[in-house]
């Protein structure tokens, strides 16, 4: 008995220990990627209320970054805020306070890009979230997802989205769609496809942001 | 494959199907006694093994019940020897207490006694009689010769005699009046002793509750060690009522824990994070709150072990007066501070809740906050004074535990002792189905070879008539 004692600790430490894993794999990191080209800066108000949806709504441990879609958005700097919040729920309400008035900051003083690089920002979204090690990794594209490149960007090259989820919110109908609803269809077929295609585990679609914000976060929705 | 592969003829199917019936029935009839043979080995088969592990449970079960009586009645006779030893004790406490009062209410009692006779003598002591000398002056008022002499004599006797009566009445009453007073002054001394004597009389009517009780738990002490069935059913009949209400019990203290946990549960993640798992499902933030819960349940364990309230650690029981108080003060300080604990944490949730609400208000409208008078700071002290108290009551769960321990055993005994009976009826009864039905399906088997049987048996009747005839005949003869 004596001797089985200390065997006996071991392996409830191990127990322990496995137990204790990672704990990262039950957060989620939600990085929401908003498009300031041209006409649909004016939307920038409901993209603040997506964000303060999230804040409401994302727990401690869990990863948000806001990023502007510009006329190349593959860089750092188009993040305008990124947090991970702390285990501590007060701690984390801090930072969302914080988070907020960052974001009242810059709609404030948003102004409109030339071009839309959609892609660019998707590629900057994956690397970040796959750096959190967060166990739901979302992406949240604000867009019309009309992607205009400008002179010498490239993006015609397959991408890696492997393990995240994408939703597309309030895509609305351009012009020309409105002419030729394939056009809006087809876009829409399009991106779905491209991000499936890099490993998305699923594409969703929000329209309807008074009645369906939860879809945002809650898949089964 | 063909659906009429298995016909002889394929063309006429009747034909087929009547040469497959004779042929199946003669090699029916041909396996006519192993095919018996077989059902009947089968059904013994069954038989015998359901008729020996019935005999198993019922065996079995009847030493479980034997084993249960046994711990039972052990059980009970300890519980009825420490109740009867604790009725003892309250009955010396109730002796000696009165006992060490008895020579102070005995000599009080004396001297009340004492002051009434007294009282009482003083009271018997009357006034001297009038003088003797009323008999001369009746000597003297019956003298015949008149004159003045004696009328002067008889008027100053008359004077003098209503100077004394005067003077005797008045000291007459003067003593009727003393004597009233000694009679008043008995009054006290009276009530007094009636007051001893009614406390005396009180005293002994509680000894006597007492000793009655004592002879109840005589009785039942007396029933068990007789070993006899009606008090095994009796405390069958407790232990299952006994169950019933501590579990009762047990259940409306979860729904205490259950509160408890909801209201540090929260509060619990800002010490060890919200986003901590053990396991997939299981926070970190609420194991703590349900270990800092149990923590408080076996430190209330303790405590009632410690005052022997209960008595589930055997080692807390026997532990010497000192050691076990300490123990008591020890469990006593750490259920203070957990319960100290939890009220700062209560504390917190209300804080944190209300950060939580500023904020989500914060993110919906940009209006301020609407200012909450003192009203609201009632649901904060409601939180906190629960954390406290909750702990202290969730302490006293070891009370019906111990009963739940206790009985249970008692109550699966009993069912699982049912359950083997119940068992082994119904495996009896199936063997004797089992019997039965060898023979029915041995005659269920000769309804298929009717026909074979039937020619059987008049081939046999036709040998067998000559036969009998012969030895008829050669019975005549001889």
């Amino acid at each position: 008995m004596k001797k089985s004692l200390p065997v006996l600790i071991i392996l409830f430490a191990a127990f322990l220990l496995s137990a204790c894993g990672d704990s990262r794999k039950h957060t989620q990191a939600v990085y929401m990627l908003v498009d300031t080209s041209g006409t649909y800066t004016k939307q920038i108000n409901k993209a603040a209320r997506v964000i303060n949806y999230l804040l409401a709504t994302l727990n401690p441990g869990d990863s948000l970054a806001v990023a502007k879609v510009e006329t190349r958005s593959f860089t750092e700097k188009d993040i305008i805020d990124k947090v991970t919040f702390d285990r501590r729920p007060s701690e984390a309400t801090q930072q969302k306070r914080a988070f907020k008035s960052r974001i009242e900051a810059f709609t404030r003083g948003v102004h409109g890009s030339a071009y839309t690089d959609i892609t660019g920002g998707l590629i900057q979204a994956a690397e970040y979230l796959n750096e959190t090690r967060a166990g739901k990794k979302t992406i949240v594209i604000f867009s019309d997802m009309q992607e205009e490149l400008g002179k010498g960007t490239v993006r015609d090259f397959p991408i890696k989205l492997n393990g995240i989820r994408i939703v597309a919110l309030n895509v609305s109908k351009l012009g020309t769609d409105n002419a030729d609803p394939r056009l809006y269809i087809d876009r829409l077929a399009h991106w779905k496809a491209r991000v499936l295609k890099a490993g998305a585990t699923s594409w969703e679609v929000v329209n309807d942001l008074d009645n369906n914000m939860e879809a945002i976060l809650d898949p089964r929705r | 494959m063909d659906r009429n592969s298995w016909l002889f003829w394929p063309d006429s199917v009747a034909l087929s199907v009547l040469t497959l019936l004779i042929l199946a029935m003669l090699f029916l009839y041909a396996a006519r006694k192993p095919m018996h043979g077989v059902i009947h080995s089968l059904c013994n088969l069954v038989t015998q093994s359901t008729r020996f592990i019935s005999r198993w449970l019922f065996l079995s079960a009847e030493s479980l019940r034997l084993r249960n009586q046994a711990v039972l009645l052990a059980h009970s006779q300890e519980s009825a020897a420490s109740m009867v030893d604790r009725e003892f004790e309250r009955v010396s406490n109730i002796i000696r207490k009165d006992m060490q009062e008895f020579p102070a209410l005995q000599r009080k009692l004396k001297e009340d006694v004492t002051r009434i006779e007294d009282d009482y003598r003083k009271c018997g002591e009357v006034p001297p009689p009038p003088p003797e000398w009323v008999d001369a002056l009746e000597s003297v008022s019956q003298i015949k010769s008149g004159g003045d002499i004696p009328r002067k004599l008889l008027e100053d006797i008359n004077k003098s005699i209503q100077k004394i009566h005067d003077k005797t009445v008045a000291e007459f009453r003067r003593s009727y009046e003393e004597r009233h007073k000694i009679l008043k002054g008995i009054q006290p001394s009276w009530r007094s002793a009636e007051k001893l004597i009614d406390e005396m009389d009180k005293k002994m009517v509680t000894l006597n509750t007492n000793a009655k009780q004592i002879d109840g738990h005589m009785a039942k002490f007396e029933g068990i060690r007789a070993k006899d069935s009606k008090t095994e059913h009796a405390l069958n009949v407790s232990a299952f009522v006994q169950l019933a209400i501590s579990s009762l019990v047990m259940v409306i203290a979860l729904g205490g824990a259950f509160i408890n946990y909801k209201l540090i549960a929260l509060p619990m993640s800002e010490m060890v994070g919200a986003s901590d798992y053990i396991t997939d499902n299981l926070r970190t933030s609420d194991v703590a709150a349900l270990v800092i819960i149990l923590m408080e349940a076996s430190m209330g364990l303790f405590l009632l072990e410690s005052l022997r309230i209960t008595q589930l650690f055997p080692k807390i029981a026997s532990m010497d007066d000192r050691m076990r108080r300490r123990l008591m003060l020890a469990s006593l300080i750490f259920l203070v501070i957990l319960a100290a604990i939890e009220s700062s944490l209560a504390l917190m949730r209300d804080m944190l809740v209300a950060d939580k609400a500023a904020l989500m208000h914060d993110l919906a409208s940009s209006a301020p906050p609407a200012t909450q008078g003192w009203m609201s700071n009632i649901p904060m002290a409601g939180q906190m004074v629960m954390g406290f108290v909750l702990p202290f009551a969730l302490a006293f769960v070891a009370i019906p535990l111990e009963s739940v321990v206790h009985s249970l055993r008692t109550v699966l005994g009993v069912l699982l002792v049912q359950g083997m009976r119940g068992l082994g009826f119904v495996l009896r009864f199936t063997g004797v189905v089992f019997r039965r039905l060898a023979k029915v399906l041995e005659s269920s088997y000769d309804i298929f070879i009717v026909i074979p049987l039937m020619v059987e048996r008049w081939v046999v009747a036709m040998r067998g008539e000559p036969l009998v005839k012969a030895q008829a005949k050669s019975g005549r003869a001889s």
